[in-house]
């Protein structure tokens, strides 16, 4: 299995992710420049969190024209896997991999915290690591990260077990005190109807070592080595 | 024969979506005295000059770009003005 990191300018969180697929998880790992046009022998793409094009417009909207983006679409469409961390989930929405969109934190302000998240569907390659309904904690770090997609789509994400994770309290209850950012129905994270495509606002490579507040993101990324053995 | 068009286009936040920086404006002017303020919504405003043949070709290549980039229609809405500025060539 390899990995790819997709580095656009003003993506920021790209070498941690390396730190968690190269150097924690010993998995050959290939940084990728926005302009390349070739990632054909990659199995996972990741696209990191950052501000690429410094946000300008909206979150990920010029992103999603650089000439990777091409493969990136059909990488995904050809079943292979896509994560998108951050700003990552919000240019996968940006280009059409996702549904909805991520919109102004509902307080306006740029939320750097942790957050007790849900685990909703354990029957993802994402989530093999995990137990379904379990709760985790891992850092976010956004000033757009509200979940916003219209009644019909919000329904079918919820039909089709598309939500992956939500905001929640540490004792797993779902409720407006445990939303950070006024996420419709406290999504934090979603896969397209293939369950190939990921996208979520918590930072799970910011939580990959026990020194650094625990391993709860680690286990995303080791849960995707199960699932290929 | 083309044209150039001066253009303005206006994205604003379809009604469903929850602006809560209108909403803090709004309760900023309504601090100023202006009681009677109400619906704040704040959006964008875009400039731009298109050469085109015709004001419909100019129409139609606006669209495309606010449905491909200016606009996410998701969230957002837009409506656009077009004036003539003059001819080129």
């Amino acid at each position: 299995m390899k990995f790819g990191i997709i580095v656009f300018p003003g993506s920021n969180c790209d070498r941690d992710v390396a730190m968690v697929t190269q150097r924690l998880l010993k998995v050959p790992t290939r940084m990728v420049w926005h302009q390349e046009t070739d990632i054909s022998e990659l199995d996972v793409i990741v696209i990191p969190g950052g501000f690429s094009y410094g946000d300008y417009l909206r979150c990920g909207a010029i992103a999603r024209f650089s000439p990777v983006m091409e493969q990136v679409v059909a990488h995904a469409q050809a079943g292979k896997l896509v994560l998108g961390i951050c700003n990552g989930f919000q240019i996968l929405t940006e280009v059409g991999l996702l549904a909805g969109a991520l919109i102004r934190n509902r307080n306006l302000h740029f939320i750097c915290d942790r957050v007790a998240l849900r685990v909703e569907n354990a029957h993802l390659p994402w989530t093999k690591a995990y137990c379904n309904k379990e709760v985790i904690t891992l850092p976010i770090a956004h000033g757009e990260g509200r979940y916003y997609a219209e009644a019909d789509t919000l329904k079918a994400l919820e039909d089709k077990g598309q939500v992956v994770f939500r905001y929640c309290l540490p004792t797993g209850e779902i409720n407006e005190l445990a939303n950070p950012n006024g996420s419709l129905n406290n999504i934090a994270g979603i896969v397209n109807e293939q369950g190939n495509v990921l996208g979520m606002m918590p930072h799970p490579e910011r939580m990959a070592d026990c020194m650094i507040g625990g391993i709860d993101g680690k286990r995303l990324f080791e849960g995707l080595l199960i699932t290929r053995v | 024969m083309a044209q150039k068009y001066h253009s303005r286009i206006y994205v604003t936040l379809r009604s469903s979506v929850l602006d809560p920086a209108g909403t803090a404006v709004e309760s900023g002017l309504k601090q100023l005295g202006y009681t009677g303020v109400e619906g704040v919504r704040i959006g964008k405003y875009i400039e731009l000059s298109v050469r085109a043949t015709s004001e419909q070709a100019a129409r139609e290549q606006l669209e495309q770009m606010c449905d491909q980039l200016l606009a996410n229609p998701t969230i957002e809405n837009y409506c656009f003005e077009l004036t003539l500025v003059g001819e080129k060539r």
